[in-house]
């Protein structure tokens, strides 16, 4: 809690007047629930005090009564702008203790759905860069973009937002031809969008002069702080856990790493921008090589079987039961697994005792993690900066707070 | 998955300086896992972060597991090593009635806001912590929510009205 200040204004050492402002918790400027205290010297920040926890849910907590397939929804709801990335990541982690082994034409499906997620994630970020810069015109285009894959996410799983895609184990149904149509609509159309945003954003003088130098990070401080994900990158280390621990057939694809050198708001930028075009050269690649097989794998203790089996067949009828009522075997084990998600390494470490339900679940989130170096960051910076800085890192305060 | 020469390796390191702090070592899973004595985790941490053949420089997470029946809370730290790509699981032990260990902020300034997770959720008491406080949970908690004895809600439970919210 933030000591309550006394009605006399303090003075500084040097005879200049120290105020304090509240930024939030419900600012419109800070796109969330964050609450700032900042110790001000005119429009320079001298300190900020950050409180944070105003949506936390008590995930871990949560996911101590849920048998593993309950947790995917409540997965979505950590980094909401990027949901199947979190979805997979999940289901990765659990296929990982059980030890399944998923078919190629799965995890090439995966890659897709994760790297549209990534895109739109990242459009969310540089088009509110934008925004907050004061260049709104790039922010609408670019999220009629986004709507499309959320288009592609209503044709998989039925939902927008908070996907809930997929099942351990795989899909529940294979990609419609619908479905197909509307990525390759999408894969058509962004890149003329991105061309036009980067036309209007990336050489332009005042969006330079902005960002340019605001809100840097050396990296050093990023790594000592466990930064990851395109914060990291753009302060000049190339660290992807795509790269470094490939999950999910990642290997198998060919892309470039982004990085940028000072870690400033620039830098990030170009970072993401840079990410989604590599997201599509993955998608495309991707759907080139996709193999045939089936869209699930061959798990009948943890995957549910098809309706029409359940009323018809005995076998199917009693797994049903059986994986619903969660009186499968769960081996005993600790793992930890994890994805680049949108925002950095996203990694859950899972302890099962055997029981339906997960032990202990730790998230591993990227968000809480690099938002602890914000007042730092933002020390000796004038206010707007500081908004810029905030939404360049790309704080989704559903992951900050889990 | 490391290799048995780089687990040696790391005892190694570890051994040269502190002798008899390693409790038991091994893989679970891909990860190699040392389970330390409490006392010194701050400084085996600090001497593998600058040796030369160790470099763990990278703090993944860090997190509290609650054994009740063990009354134990054990401290969970992963490390990464950046260059090698090498990566490790630390643990320590503690007394789940007084939980005491030292700080890892001098060595990593993002453990920060980890430990004050893991002091709100199981009261685990970082020892030379700059501002050990609540960090997502209200001020005025009285209890530290993800040890095992606060159970969630029994869904079975009868005797509350869903006429309005549902259950």
């Amino acid at each position: 809690m933030i000591e309550r200040q006394d009605h006399k204004t303090p003075v500084a050492q040097d005879e200049k007047q120290i105020s304090y402002l509240n930024l939030g918790p419900t600012h419109p400027a800070t796109h969330g629930i964050f609450q700032n205290v900042l110790k001000m010297d005119g429009e320079v920040i001298v300190d900020s005090t950050p409180t944070i926890g105003y949506i936390h849910r008590a995930f871990e907590k949560l996911a101590e009564r849920r048998p593993f397939g309950q947790i995917t929804p409540i997965t979505d709801r950590l980094n909401y702008c990027s949901a199947p990335i979190n979805n997979m990541g999940w289901h990765m982690t659990v296929e990982k203790l059980l030890g399944v082994e998923i078919p190629k034409r799965v995890q090439y499906l995966r890659v897709i759905i994760m790297e549209l997620a990534r895109i739109t994630d990242h459009i969310v970020c540089n088009a509110v860069i934008g925004v907050d810069t004061g260049a709104l015109t790039g922010f609408v285009y670019l999220f009629q973009q986004r709507e499309l894959v959320y288009e592609i996410y209503e044709e998989i799983c039925g939902t927008r937002l908070t996907t809930n895609i997929g099942r351990i184990g795989g899909f529940e149904r294979d990609f419609s031809p619908k479905a197909w149509d509307k990525i390759n609509r999408f894969l058509k159309e962004l890149p003329e969008v991105l061309k036009e945003f980067e036309g209007l954003l990336n050489r332009n003088r005042i969006f330079m002069d902005r960002t340019i130098g605001a809100g840097g990070i050396t990296a050093e401080k990023a790594l000592s702080y466990s930064f990851t994900g395109p914060n990291l990158r753009a302060a000049g280390i190339d660290y992807d856990v795509r790269v470094m621990n490939p999950y999910s057939s990642y290997e198998d694809f060919d892309f470039i790493i982004p990085v940028g050198k000072n870690g400033d708001v620039y830098d990030r930028f170009m970072v993401r921008q840079e990410e989604m075009w590599q997201s599509l050269s993955i998608i495309k690649q991707a759907m080139d090589k996709l193999p045939e097989g089936s869209f699930h794998a061959d798990v009948p203790e943890f995957y549910l079987p098809p309706k029409e089996e359940v009323y018809n067949n005995m076998e199917a009828l009693i797994y049903h039961f059986k994986i619903v009522m969660g009186e499968t075997e769960i081996p005993r084990g600790e793992v930890y697994h994890c994805v680049e998600g949108a925002n950095g390494e996203l990694g859950f470490y899972l302890i099962s005792d055997g029981g339906r339900t997960p032990y202990r679940l730790h998230f591993r989130r990227p968000c809480f993690i690099f938002y602890q170096a914000y007042p730092e960051i933002i020390k000796g910076s004038m206010l707007s900066d500081a908004i810029l800085t905030m939404s360049s890192m790309n704080v989704i305060a559903g992951e900050l707070d889990a | 998955m490391m290799e048995a020469a780089a687990q040696e390796k790391i005892l190694s390191v570890i051994n040269e300086k502190f002798e008899g702090e390693v409790i038991e070592s091994g893989m679970i899973r891909d990860f190699f896992t040392i389970v330390l004595k409490k006392e010194k985790i701050t400084d085996i941490i600090r001497h593998l972060y600058h040796h030369t053949e160790t470099r763990f420089q990278f703090l993944t997470t860090l997190c509290g597991i609650h054994y009740p029946d063990q009354n134990q809370i054990a401290v969970m730290y992963q490390l990464h090593n950046l260059h090698t790509n090498q990566r490790m699981r630390l643990k320590v032990y503690l007394s789940a009635d007084r939980p005491e260990v030292n700080t890892l902020t001098p060595v990593f300034a993002g453990a920060n806001w980890m430990e004050r997770e893991t002091y709100d959720f199981f009261g685990v008491n970082f020892i030379g912590h700059p501002n050990l406080k609540r960090i997502l949970n209200v001020e005025d908690m009285i209890i530290h929510p993800l040890r095992k004895e606060y159970p969630l809600e029994d869904q079975t439970r009868e005797d509350k009205s869903d006429l309005m919210f549902g259950r």
